[in-house]
Order: C-alpha cells, then sequence, then structure tokens
C-alpha cells in the first residue's frame, strides 16, 4: 500500500504539511514530523506542498 | 505530574509571547510552552517588518533585532517595471529588516521580565474537554508527561495549529488559501540594499518573490506559491531555483540558511473564541492574506487576548469580548486584502505590467498597501471594481 514517508535529510521540520494536511493526519514534533497513517487517506497534498520536496508517496511501510 | 495555573499559552512565538506579557501584567499566574528547544528558531519567515507599527504597539526598535534598514520598497513587475515606494511616502508599511529569532527571544524575555513562566521543548499533546471548555492540557516537557490545569487556555501554536482542532473549532484551509514560501539567505550577491523588492507574476504563481536585504551583499531571497498552483514534488524549489538563476545579480550569491513555511492566505477564523480558549496569530489564520505578513496581528491579537484574561480572571467579565476586540482593530484590512488577493492571484502578466506600469506614472502621496490598492482601481477597474467598496 501506497503511504507518505519523509525523508529526514530534507525535512526542514517548518510545518507546512501539518498546516496543509486536508484531513489532519500530520503532527509536527520539534525535530519530526509523524504521519497517522489511519488518517491519512495518500491524497498527495502534502507531497506538492512540501517547500523543499522532502515527502514521497510510494510504495512503503512494514 | 498535576499543574494549576491561571493562563496556559501554548506556543512563544510573538503572539503567544505577547499574550503571555500581557496576561502576567495583569495580575495572572501565566505558563508559556515552546515545542522547540531554542525561541524562534529555526526562522520561518522573511523578516521584513513594518516598523511604525511595531511602534504602535509598543515594541521601540532595539539593535539586538535589527539586521538592516531600508529606504523603501519596489514592486516590480514581470517584464521589469519597477514601482518604487519610498519609506518617506510609504509611512508605516517598510523599513526594517530584523533578525526573527532574535526579536522572538526579546518578546520570550520581555514575558518572563512580567512575571510568566516559560517551559522550553514542552509539547502540548492533547486536551480534555468538558462541555466548551478546555480543562485540562496535556504537555511533554523534555520527555515527562504533565497535566495542565487551566483556567484560561491562549493557543499561540501557529500555522499548523493543533489546539483549535482540540476544542472543534475548524481551522482547516482550503488549498486556494495557503502559499507554500521558501527561502535563501543569499551571501555575495549584487544588488541594491537600499530596497527590498517584490516581484510578482507567473514566476511566482499565487504569492510573489522578496529580496529583504540584510546589509550589503546579503538578502532573504524567498518565494511564496499558492498551493493550488503547485503541479508536483519540490515545485516550490523549482520555482525559487529558476527566478534565481534568471536574476545575475543574484545567482552569483551562495545561500548560508534555508529558510521554509506556510502561511495562510485565508480570511480569518470565524471563532477565535470559545469556552475558555482564546485563538492569536497565525492560529486564527490573522495573517494577511496579500502581504503574507503575520507578526504584527499575532503581536495585537496576543496583547488583547492576555488582557482580556487578565480581566477575566480578576472582575469575570466575559471573555467573548475578545472576539469583537481583536476584529474591531484588525478585522476590516484583512478582509481588504484578502478580497484583493483573490484578484491578484488571477491577474496575468501582461495585466500585472500594464498595472505597474500605470502606477509608476501616478502620483501617490502616502504609499500604503491601502493607497496602492486604490490606485489600482484607477488604472484597472475592472479588476478592482469588488474592491471600491472596502478602501
Amino acid at each position: 500500500m501506497k503511504r507518505v514517508a519523509c525523508d529526514r535529510n530534507v525535512c526542514l521540520y517548518c510545518g507546512t504539511c501539518v498546516g496543509g494536511c486536508p484531513f489532519e493526519a500530520m503532527t509536527l514534533f520539534s525535530t519530526w514530523i509523524e504521519v497517522d497513517h489511519d488518517v491519512c487517506t495518500r491524497c498527495g497534498v502534502c507531497v506538492k506542498l512540501c517547500p523543499v520536496g522532502a515527502l514521497t508517496l510510494g510504495e512503503a511501510g512494514p | 505530574m498535576k499543574h494549576e495555573v491561571d493562563v496556559l499559552v501554548i506556543g512563544a512565538g510573538p503572539g503567544g509571547s505577547s499574550a503571555a506579557k500581557a496576561a502576567a501584567e495583569a495580575g495572572a499566574s501565566v505558563l508559556l510552552i515552546e515545542k522547540r528547544q531554542e525561541i524562534g528558531s529555526p526562522v520561518r519567515c522573511g523578516e521584513g517588518v513594518a516598523m511604525d507599527w511595531l511602534r504602535e504597539l509598543g515594541i521601540p526598535p532595539d539593535q539586538r533585532w535589527i539586521a538592516h534598514e531600508v529606504d523603501g520598497a519596489r514592486l516590480v513587475s514581470p517584464c521589469g517595471h519597477v514601482m518604487t515606494m519610498d519609506a518617506r511616502r510609504a509611512g508605516n508599511e517598510t523599513g526594517f529588516v530584523v533578525e526573527r529569532d532574535a526579536f522572538d527571544r526579546a518578546l520570550a524575555s520581555a514575558a518572563v521580565r512580567a512575571g510568566s513562566d516559560i517551559w522550553m521543548r514542552a509539547m502540548a499533546t492533547g486536551a480534555k474537554m468538558v462541555g466548551d471548555r478546555m480543562s485540562r492540557v496535556k504537555v511533554d516537557r523534555f520527555g515527562d508527561d504533565v497535566t495542565i490545569v487551566p483556567k484560561v487556555v491562549i493557543a499561540a501554536d501557529g500555522f499548523e495549529s493543533r489546539v483549535c482542532g482540540w476544542a472543534g473549532l475548524n481551522s482547516r484551509l482550503a488549498l486556494k488559501d495557503i502559499d507554500s514560501c521558501l527561502q535563501y539567505r543569499l551571501v555575495g550577491i549584487e544588488t541594491d540594499e537600499r530596497w527590498n523588492d517584490f516581484y510578482v507574476g507567473s514566476m511566482a504563481p499565487g504569492g510573489y518573490v522578496w529580496v529583504f536585504h540584510k546589509g550589503e551583499g546579503v538578502a532573504n531571497v524567498g518565494i511564496g506559491v499558492g498551493a493550488h498552483r503547485l503541479r508536483k514534488k519540490g515545485d516550490v524549489r523549482m520555482y525559487l531555483d529558476r527566478f534565481i538563476a534568471s536574476h545575475p545579480e543574484l545567482s552569483r550569491g551562495r545561500a548560508v540558511d534555508i529558510v521554509a513555511g506556510a502561511v495562510s492566505t485565508s480570511l480569518p477564523m470565524d471563532t477565535t473564541v470559545k469556552g475558555n480558549l482564546m485563538l492569536v496569530g497565525d492560529a486564527a489564520r490573522m495573517i494577511d492574506a496579500l502581504t503574507g505578513g503575520g507578526v504584527v496581528h499575532a503581536i495585537r491579537s496576543g496583547q488583547i487576548a492576555g488582557a482580556i484574561a487578565g480581566e477575566h480572571l480578576q472582575g469575570g467579565q466575559p471573555m467573548d469580548r475578545y472576539e469583537r476586540a481583536w476584529r474591531r482593530e484588525i478585522e476590516d484590512l484583512l478582509v481588504r486584502n484578502y478580497v484583493a488577493k483573490e484578484k491578484a492571484v488571477n491577474l496575468s502578466d501582461e495585466t500585472f505590467d500594464r498595472i505597474i506600469g500605470a502606477l509608476c506614472e501616478l502620483e501617490v502621496s502616502h504609499i500604503t498597501t491601502g493607497e496602492i490598492l486604490a490606485a489600482v482601481a484607477k488604472v484597472a477597474p475592472e479588476f478592482m471594481a469588488e474592491l471600491e467598496d472596502l478602501l
């Protein structure tokens, strides 16, 4: 199943994806982003929103 | 662990620190919590601030956080028409480029000096609602779980606010009302540091590019792009890199700092007070939709919320006065600039060229955003008809 993944080497923890997520599926901690995969609809808005391109919607996850 | 407090302020940005200071000055016991380990860092801002507005808010200029003073601003059209807004005429909306981290630290320090407590690395993780009241707030303080029992909660948790949702307030934004922003601090550029420059047009769809100087050869060069104009991963960075590459005076510079963030370009929220909760600043969507500026509104709404919290605790005055109080001062401007933004994002490059070209010819005596909009209404009435009522 497709999942949103954050590349920690790219992410600046700015919160743009968190505030822009239409489903409030994301949370900004001080140095990480958490995605609630049960709430996430894989719409891909966050992938486009991220100013630095740190997010990917791809095949991943356990 | 349980911790009782009169006023809990969530988020130590300009809005939160101003609220904490005002509530402490009104005699309340105040706890200000900040999830990060450093106030104001990482910076998420272009750092241009209207100095006269700060003065009006009781914050005089301070060398600790002023980076650079400019003569004014320039608005550049896609084909290169330049409208110069001299500070002597531009009045209160140009002036200083600040060091936002130092600025935010100064405001938080002022809150502490006024008597507020502050916890760093303290993140609100959830809340218990009893009816309309936020009776408990769960906080992770440097790894320890603490339950705060507040009489009043002021949410100043910014663009990505979660506190609104806990109280059942809808703060979700339409994509057209979000700008995704990226900025480099470029060193070694060859620009005129007397001016802050704004570039509009299709090079920054739904937003603009800013060049805010921090000294000779150094500037914050950033872009905001409307979220509904983004097509694929990494588009914001692509637009900024493309703009810099096409401007030789900038492309010689090297980035020593990367800043990202987002602004809401929506109307403010319909409800900003509920039970014992007040929302201030970006969390209440008080950002100016046209300019993307939010610092002064955050400070002012914070001051109002803090004072009202104090009066509520002392004399029992209802807190819903907050809604009317901040709207009386700020809402007209936010609505006018929202309507202007809705117009501006749909203008073609040719229309921007025509409008800015015509503005260069006009004698504008006192340049504020309002004056510019009034002038635009004259030269391009077909685009600004709906704005006339608001000016």
